[in-house]
């Protein structure tokens, strides 16, 4: 279990390893696509990435809703919960 | 009317150098790459051979972090030499302020052997010990051969074509073929053609050791590749890239570039032999020599100076000599031969890019690299191999030639021309 903030946190260092954006950059109101230029496959690696590090499933289905950065730690949250 | 072909640019990495000069620093001293491997997999697996030649400077140490996780390791030292020789050539990338070139007329010819063996293997591991949800999205661009090919195209922004050689180690010198085939066409200006190799995995150590085609000299991994000596037990495990701008005379002088050497020619065969002992008889060999000086237009007495693929294999040696006496006759005495895998090791679908680098290095600095470990030279191939110091080219206009031979009876030759 993770409160909204430490998912961010958590998020925000898969992005950066996947993408090499700062972590400062990734912030809940960021879109994934828009604002952080994540294609399709970086976004898959980094839902599998925090599959394991939050022990969550999200659906391949699911992704598609992960509009923004916020949109993923909510989602992570919920699955947890 | 044939179009000239010039080499504008060159990029390498090794395991006697990061970058060109440092390659060719150690080649001119005869510096031995190999050493003891140091991975623990060498002692899991209890590999018959534990040396080989690693690079001397880690692609992670020049990329960015997340080019590298989208990278198999062939297509990162692949990476690393192209951006190299696309630098060294003075020529733009895309988002470079002032971009001049037409994409459409820029290409990439790169080679691998095997190409992304670690991210097979490693996919397959995590398949089978974490299940498919761990597979990355990333596995198939990053383990098929055509990826450094598609990666530098990416990078270069090279729209002409990226194409892929993959003919085991003669693949190296067959992308410059295919690079020459492209610029005579008439389709494309400007080509950043090499090769890359990066499988020294336990797989394929173990697979080419069961093939008795390496070297088992554990005890003395400098010493182990011996091309041409009477002691020569198999050729030693190399990584690497090479890569060497290719551009039409027209376009290089256009654009104010410093021409290295001239591509004259370039030629490539196949033995329908066997699938992995080279003919006896060199036939195919011969031929490819026969027609890459054809494609030159060069004269036999214009050779003088071979980089041979003496990969210091107790069968495979001979039969390049062979293919050289039965072409240049008495001329070959007058051609001094280097065999710089005696250094580099052999470096698989790399070793021609990395070969052809050194081969225009020579003819532009006017010296021939050096061999080592010719202690005893094997009395049955009667070559002037360059040891000790290297070798004075002179002043005269001349022809260089390099040869790449791979598994599958590939026979690939490329000749070099000063400038």
């Amino acid at each position: 279990m993770a409160d909204k903030n430490e998912i961010l946190a958590g998020l925000a260092e898969i992005v950066n390893e996947e993408t090499g954006l700062e972590v400062e950059e990734v912030q809940s109101d960021k879109s994934f696509t828009e604002d952080l230029d994540i294609d399709s496959i970086s976004m898959m690696t980094i839902v599998v990435n925090a599959e394991e590090k939050f022990d969550v499933k999200i659906p391949d289905e699911e992704v598609k809703n992960l509009t923004t950065v916020g949109d993923a730690v909510d989602f992570i949250a919920n699955a947890q919960g | 009317m044939t179009r000239r072909l010039v080499i504008t640019g060159l990029g390498a990495t090794t395991p006697i150098g990061g970058d060109v000069d440092t390659l060719w620093a150690n080649a001119l001293a005869g510096t031995p790459g190999a050493k003891t491997l140091e991975h623990d997999w060498v002692e899991k697996y209890e590999l018959p051979v534990t040396f080989a030649g690693e690079v001397s400077v880690e692609p992670a140490e020049v990329l960015a972090k997340p080019e590298t996780r989208r990278m198999d390791r062939s297509t990162q030292l692949g990476m690393v030499a192209a951006r190299q020789a696309w630098a060294d050539a003075g020529l733009p990338r895309p988002k470079d302020e002032g971009y001049d070139l037409d994409p459409e007329r820029v290409a990439v010819s790169f080679a691998t052997g095997i190409g992304g063996v670690w991210t097979l293997l490693d996919s397959w591991d995590t398949l089978r010990e974490r299940g498919p949800r761990r597979v990355m999205p990333m596995t198939v661009p990053m383990l098929m051969p055509n990826g450094a090919a598609g990666a530098i195209s990416l990078d270069l922004g090279a729209q002409g074509g990226a194409r892929t050689a993959v003919s085991a180690c003669a693949s190296g010198v067959e992308a410059l073929d295919m690079a020459l085939e492209m610029l005579r066409k008439g389709d494309v200006d400007v080509v950043l053609a090499g090769g890359t190799e990066a499988a020294i995995h336990p797989l394929p150590m173990a697979a080419f050791a069961s093939l008795q085609a390496l070297s088992k000299r554990n005890d003395d991994p400098g010493a182990a590749s011996r091309p041409y000596d009477r002691d020569r037990d198999g050729f030693v495990m190399g990584e690497g890239a090479g890569a060497l701008v290719v551009e039409t005379e027209e376009h290089a002088k256009a654009r104010g570039a410093t021409i290295y050497a001239e591509l004259a020619g370039a030629a490539v065969t196949s033995d329908a032999h066997h699938i992995t002992a080279p003919d006896p008889e060199a036939l195919g060999a011969s031929r490819a020599l026969r027609r890459a000086l054809e494609s030159a237009g060069a004269e036999l007495s214009d050779v003088t100076h071979v980089n041979a693929h003496a990969t210091s294999t107790p069968v495979g040696d001979k039969p390049e000599y062979y293919a050289l006496k039965s072409v240049f006759g008495d001329h070959l005495e007058n051609i001094c031969v280097s065999a710089t895998k005696s250094q580099t090791g052999h470096l698989l679908g790399a070793a021609g890019a990395v070969e052809s680098v050194l081969t225009v290095k020579a003819l532009r600095e006017r010296r021939a690299p050096v061999t080592i470990n010719l202690d005893h030279p094997d009395p049955e191939m009667p070559l002037d191999v360059v040891t000790g110091t290297p070798r004075e080219l002179g002043d005269k206009q001349q022809v260089a030639l390099c040869n790449s031979f791979g598994f599958g009876g590939h026979n690939a030759v490329a000749a070099f021309r000063t400038y």
